[in-house]
């Protein structure tokens, strides 16, 4: 098995699946309940122009999460 | 009895939908102009309720909630949507029914609030909105199946052309609407606790059997419940037992809230696999290809710029005309008062109290419409959004987030409509933080103070342009760096809260419905009117009394009048207050009455300092005042305004809190005094404190 990765340290682009949350941090409920769970692919599709949030494209939607909250969700790539 | 009047009123549909799914496009086609707007008791959350008419014309009531992604409530808007829905608050009757619209280009993450829903044991109508987007981007949405599999009426619909509204209004008047039959099974981990939470939700605080599943599966998301003012709090017994479940399972190391989403997921994915289907592969869309421009990191910044550029320049060319018209319409009321009623203490109460207060009102509308029509616009294109997104990490630095960026820099012009638009910060601590630091973002009124004190500072007719621009520049500066300065320390210190989140929907762009964003300005205006005009009104009569009473011997000239007043002998009680900052009592006088408006001062000190023939319209042409100014002395002969009080001055007014008005936009937005009396203490507080630095390290060093 590929190893996880953190969400936040995903290259632009790079499709990945969703596997883990890794600590259960405030925003945990609500990323799951917006449809980030175990098995949901995600794209990052850029940073804010000073790095920081990251724009995701996720169950076709685009969702902002800053890079300290993505750091709790762990995910896989998936081979091009 | 009961019963009759219950069969006799109209059914009660609930409208509820994610963020962005057109919900209240559709509430404005179903209603018409036929709504009223107003607060739910003690949360400033907005009841938006309208009535509409079936094919036969049999009314209908319509509650828009507010939109959420969930029905566990994060923000005291979301808690309104689940308090409303389960029958929570005395201040409105539960429902009868459901319009739960969905986002038609987004199924899955909608379909999870629907999920939701119809565990609530009510007839729920799925309106599928937006289904021409979904055809445009190469998505086939099955509805006959849709509607099959969950067992409620599925209605497509394109609420922006006002397609599919007679379908629905067909299934809205239909008396046997059916309960869902979607079957869904509760993971077999928690079963054990959701029925007996069930059990005791029916039992100990007599909720029906449905409702009281759909309650119990909430009490499961939900981490730390939000309670807001008005709903009914859960009954000891079942918070026993949710604590007990709880620890059991912290011990065992069960995810109890995940796996309700997960399996709730699990269910949507298996009915979006039936539903949708795509004919093409997902392509670039157009949004992609804005988005590309607009958060890129040169073009986003230009954008940004000029959007906000464009925003200040209409505010500032649109809003002054009618301003203007609106003062001299109510100058000339007052004029006209004068000429037909006798003089005497009610008709000076009329023209000096209740005119000017109602004027006052009225000469902010021009900034709150146009302000709000950007605001509807940015909102409904999806520029908002990018904003926020691109101006986070630098709010972030103060421990705000970037939906704070908009209200703060509309602050500029005024401070209210930049605090009524905090609206769209859910996380209530944020959304005060930003309130209470919004009006040190220099506004408009402060202009005519800044430009008599840099008249009077620089000595000469002509004031070199450069000069004024940059001691203007600073003081934009200075109150911009006090917002975002003390907006940090209340972020560390009182309001301290969780972590900031970020996690904000990039809706695809879309043209405006001029329509639905005028409406919204109205809304906003009217709000103002009703919720600040009186209070500015009776501030402003409050104010009239203590300037003119008590009365003056008879052949007092205007001067003497106000410095016999109320107001004259505040400001000679505060003097010692002041004089450490370089004032003495006459500009005390300025500083008091020019809490009705911080312009007002100009006007005042053309009183006090008895300019004969100053027209307060005027304010550009300040030179006989600044040559009056220039002769004040000091009892002991030396001059009042020297380059430091100046200078001293206007960093006061850089931070005090000198606007009536904005203090009755903070009571109504926070609903208590406490917060506006908290602001009006730390901002003139804060003025005081550096004020006092500046004068007299200036006087040390030997200005």
């Amino acid at each position: 098995m590929p190893p996880l990765i953190k969400l936040s340290e995903l290259p632009i682009g790079v499709s990945a699946v969703i596997r883990e949350f890794a600590k259960a941090g405030t925003a945990s409920i609500r990323l799951r309940e917006m449809g980030l769970v175990a098995g949901t692919a995600v794209v990052v599709v850029r940073t804010a122009p000073l790095g920081d949030p990251l724009e995701l494209l996720v169950r076709s939607y685009h969702l902002t999460l800053r890079k300290s909250e993505a750091e709790h969700v762990l995910v896989e790539r998936v081979a091009a | 009895m009961i019963a009759t009047a219950k069969s006799a009123r109209a059914p009660i549909f609930a409208l509820v939908g994610n963020p962005n799914c057109g919900k209240s496009t559709l509430f404005n086609a179903l209603t018409g102009l036929k709504q009223k707007v107003g607060n739910y008791p003690g949360v400033t959350v907005e009841k938006k309720v309208g009535t509409a008419y079936s094919q036969h014309g049999q009314p209908f009531m319509v509650i828009d909630l507010p939109g959420t992604y969930s029905l566990a409530a994060r923000s005291p808007d979301e808690a309104v949507t689940r308090d409303v829905l389960l029958g929570r608050r005395a201040d409105t009757p539960q429902p009868d029914r459901i319009l739960c619209v969905v986002d038609a280009t987004n199924l899955e993450r909608n379909l999870y609030l629907v999920h939701q829903v119809l565990d609530l044991g009510r007839p729920v109508i799925v309106v599928l909105n937006m289904m021409d987007l979904a055809t445009e981007a190469g998505l086939r949405v099955r509805v006959s199946r849709l509607e099959q599999t969950l067992g409620v009426p599925v209605i497509a619909c394109e609420a922006v052309h006002g397609r599919g509204l007679i379908e629905l209004k067909l299934a809205m008047s239909r008396a046997d609407l059916p309960l869902s039959r979607h079957a869904w099974d509760v993971p077999a981990a928690i079963a054990p606790a959701v029925a007996e939470l069930q059990a005791s939700l029916a039992g100990n605080d007599r909720k029906s059997p449905l409702i009281a599943r759909a309650e119990a599966l909430l009490l499961l998301t939900d981490q730390d419940s939000v309670r807001v003012a008005g709903s009914s709090p859960l009954g000891a017994r079942t918070e026993e037992i949710l604590r007990s479940w709880q620890r059991r399972w912290e011990g065992e190391g069960v995810d109890w809230a995940g796996i309700l989403v997960n399996s709730r997921y699990d269910a949507i994915g298996r009915l979006a696999a039936e539903v949708v289907s795509r004919d093409r592969p997902p392509a670039k869309t157009v949004s992609d290809r804005i988005d590309a421009w607009v958060t890129h990191p040169l073009w986003g910044w230009v954008i940004l710029g000029t959007v906000m550029t464009l925003l200040f320049l209409s505010i500032f060319t649109f809003a002054q005309a009618p301003m203007d018209w609106i003062g001299n319409r109510f100058d000339a009321l007052a004029g006209w008062i004068r000429g037909a009623m006798a003089a005497g203490d009610l008709r000076d109460l009329l023209t000096d109290g209740a005119v000017a207060g109602v004027g006052t009102i009225l000469t902010f509308l021009p900034q709150i419409l146009i302000l709000f029509f950007f605001i509807g616009l940015l909102e409904s294109t999806g520029y908002m959004a990018r904003a926020a997104f691109m101006m986070d990490r630098l709010m972030s630095r103060v421990g705000l987030n970037g939906k704070s960026f908009i209200p703060l820099i509309s602050s500029y012009a005024c401070a209210i409509p930049g605090i009524m638009a905090t609206r769209t910060i859910e996380e209530p601590k944020d959304r005060l933080v930003t309130i209470l630091v919004a009006p040190l973002m220099s506004c408009s009124a402060r202009l005519p103070v800044y430009l008599l004190m840099i008249a009077a500072l620089v000595p000469g007719d002509r004031v070199p342009v450069g000069t004024k621009v940059g001691i203007m520049l600073g003081m934009y500066l200075l109150g911009t760096l006090g917002a975002f300065g003390f907006a940090w320390l209340f972020k560390r210190t009182l309001l301290k809260g969780q972590p900031p989140l970020m996690i904000m929907e990039l809706p695809p762009y879309r043209l405006p419905r001029l329509k639905d964003v005028a409406l919204h300005m109205t809304e906003r205006a009217g709000l103002f009117i009703k919720r600040a005009g009186t209070v500015i009104l009776g501030i402003s009569i409050v104010l009239w009394f203590l300037s003119s009473y008590p009365k003056p011997p008879p052949g007092a000239s205007a001067t003497q009048q106000l410095n016999h007043s109320f107001a004259g002998q505040v400001g000679r009680a505060i003097e010692p207050i002041i004089k450490p900052l370089g004032f003495d009592w006459r500009i005390g006088i300025g500083l008091v009455s020019s809490f009705a408006a911080r312009e007002v001062f100009v006007s005042s000190t053309a009183v006090v300092f008895s300019v004969q023939d100053f027209d307060s319209g005027k304010n550009s042409d300040v030179t006989p005042l600044r040559e009056a100014l220039r002769n004040a002395r000091w009892p002991d002969g030396r001059p009042l305004f020297t380059p430091l009080t100046c200078l001293s001055l206007m960093i006061y007014y850089v931070f005090a809190m000198q606007c009536m008005s904005t203090i009755a936009v903070v009571r109504r937005e926070t609903n208590t005094w406490r917060w506006p009396i908290f602001q009006t203490l730390y901002m003139t507080g804060a003025a005081w404190v550096l004020s006092f630095m500046v004068y007299q390290s200036g006087r040390a060093l030997g200005y």
